[in-house]
């Protein structure tokens, strides 16, 4: 059931945008005016949530068990998962967005002999299905600035010549299209499969999944089978990114509309989704702190001006008291 | 509204406002040109009906695809012969059908590709026709 509710919803979207395109012909609206909304609304979303985010106070260090902490100087640091000092959570930093560094640590747990062993093991698909979909998803990306510009940089058609080195078929498929639909197909089928993932997975986690996989599908089939009018279709993008936007003329193909549309419901959704920890990775208190609290005296922006009682005061209340029963004091 | 670390939050912020817009950024103040590939070649002006040998739709978004079944048939298959929808029969060949009527390489074929950054390998092994630079 909360796997149904968003892939009626991803459904949904296709049909409303085939209806729009195909027989009401809303081109203009599918075409220049939602996807002018969705980046709007993606950008002003994503800047507010931050906002939001850096409005909260992180007072304390929280120091992570998986390396030694800076101390005595006979005692060797881990500099990288326990740094005292910007350059080192740098790296840890990088290596988190980069590869994933605390999802490889990531381990299953299962209960033998009928619940009186518990056993815990390696679960490394994970993270490679992780890995994979995230920097096929960022090749992919890339790849789309050919679109976007004008005279597309080497850098650009390099990346495109290494996708398609393969040479199959024409057009040259890509290898990051299958990586990507091979990685998704995973990380869906593992909140089906796994009974435990299944308990805690939510509408919000399978309606990501599902709109990905359909712009997935959608390129796929725009590409390979259901071909589009794809010099109409930069001259759309260059239209849109330089603020002139024209439909072009003779049409473009309605899967083309489906495939920008799902992106700009996903560019919506962006910033109110859990997909917010593209941003939120860097605001992590374990990733982005360094563990000085040994160096420096953190204070508590929130603390309540709490009265304290010192040893001073509480010796000036009972000074008589405690000499007459030979307890040592500090002033006479 | 008090933001901790503002610096560091700022900084992040611009960089990802400045990538999310760099197609924005990139094209500001630039017009876009858009491709105009030519048919005016002289066998193509002397014909009675200009046509190709599928309509312009189909090879427009479809060529590609046509002229790589067309090496398969010819190359592992021997079959030479490419009957249309229309019945027309055509020899399967990029540069005696094709770049007969499209001498225009630069013209036609790169117009488009190079505005896509799309590289064909069809010139990897086929001579491309001589042109004069115009």
């Amino acid at each position: 059931m909360r796997a149904l509710v968003p892939l009626i919803a991803v459904i949904a979207l296709v049909l409303l945008v085939f209806a729009g395109v195909q027989t009401a012909n809303m081109q203009f609206l599918f075409g220049v005016v939602i996807p002018y909304a969705a980046i709007a609304i993606f950008i002003a979303g994503f800047v507010l949530r931050v906002l939001k985010w850096g409005s909260a106070p992180v007072p304390f260090r929280i120091p992570t068990t998986c390396g030694q902490q800076k101390s005595l100087p006979w005692i060797k640091q881990n500099k990288v998962e326990n740094p005292s000092g910007t350059l080192g959570v740098i790296v840890r930093m990088a290596l988190e967005v980069l590869v994933f560094r605390s999802l490889f640590r990531n381990l299953k747990s299962e209960s033998r002999d009928g619940g009186q062993k518990v056993t815990y093991g390696s679960e490394k698909l994970l993270w490679l299905a992780g890995l994979a979909f995230h920097w096929s998803f960022l090749i992919i990306f890339v790849r789309h600035f050919r679109f976007f510009m004008q005279d597309v940089p080497s850098v650009l058609k390099m990346v495109e010549g290494m996708d398609s080195f393969l040479q199959m078929g024409v057009p040259l498929f890509y290898m990051t299209d299958a990586v990507l639909l091979g990685a998704v197909t995973y990380l869906l089928f593992r909140r089906f499969y796994l009974p435990q993932i299944k308990y805690i997975s939510l509408a919000a986690d399978y309606f990501p999944l599902f709109l990905i996989l359909g712009i997935g599908i959608s390129g796929v089939l725009m590409r390979y089978i259901y071909k589009v009018h794809i010099v109409g279709v930069k001259q759309l993008a260059m239209g849109l990114v330089t603020l002139n936007p024209a439909i072009p003329e003779g049409g473009i193909g309605v899967v083309f509309y489906i495939h920008l549309f799902l992106i700009c419901a996903l560019l919506a959704y962006f910033p109110f989704s859990k997909l917010m920890h593209m941003g939120g990775v860097f605001l992590s208190p374990t990733r982005n702190l360094s563990n000085n609290s040994r160096e420096k005296r953190h204070i508590n922006p929130w603390n309540y001006p709490v009265h304290v009682h010192t040893y001073e005061e509480y010796e000036n209340d009972f000074r008589d008291k405690m000499k007459a029963a030979g307890i040592p004091v500090e002033k006479e | 509204m008090k933001i901790y670390d503002g610096g560091k939050i700022l900084l992040g912020l611009i960089v990802f406002v400045g990538l999310a817009a760099f197609p924005f950024l990139y094209n500001a103040g630039k017009a876009a040109a858009k491709p105009d590939p030519k048919t005016d070649t002289p066998v193509i002006q002397e014909m009675a009906e200009k046509k190709c040998v599928e309509p312009k739709e189909f090879m427009r978004a479809g060529h590609m695809q046509m002229l790589n079944n067309w090496r398969d048939s010819v190359v592992r298959d021997g079959m030479r012969v490419y009957v249309s929808n229309t019945g027309s029969r055509h020899d399967m060949s990029l540069q005696n059908t094709c770049m007969n009527c499209h001498s225009n390489k630069k013209k036609f074929c790169d117009e488009c590709h190079n505005y896509m950054a799309v590289k064909p390998y069809c010139w990897d092994c086929h001579i491309a026709p001589k042109e004069k630079e115009s």
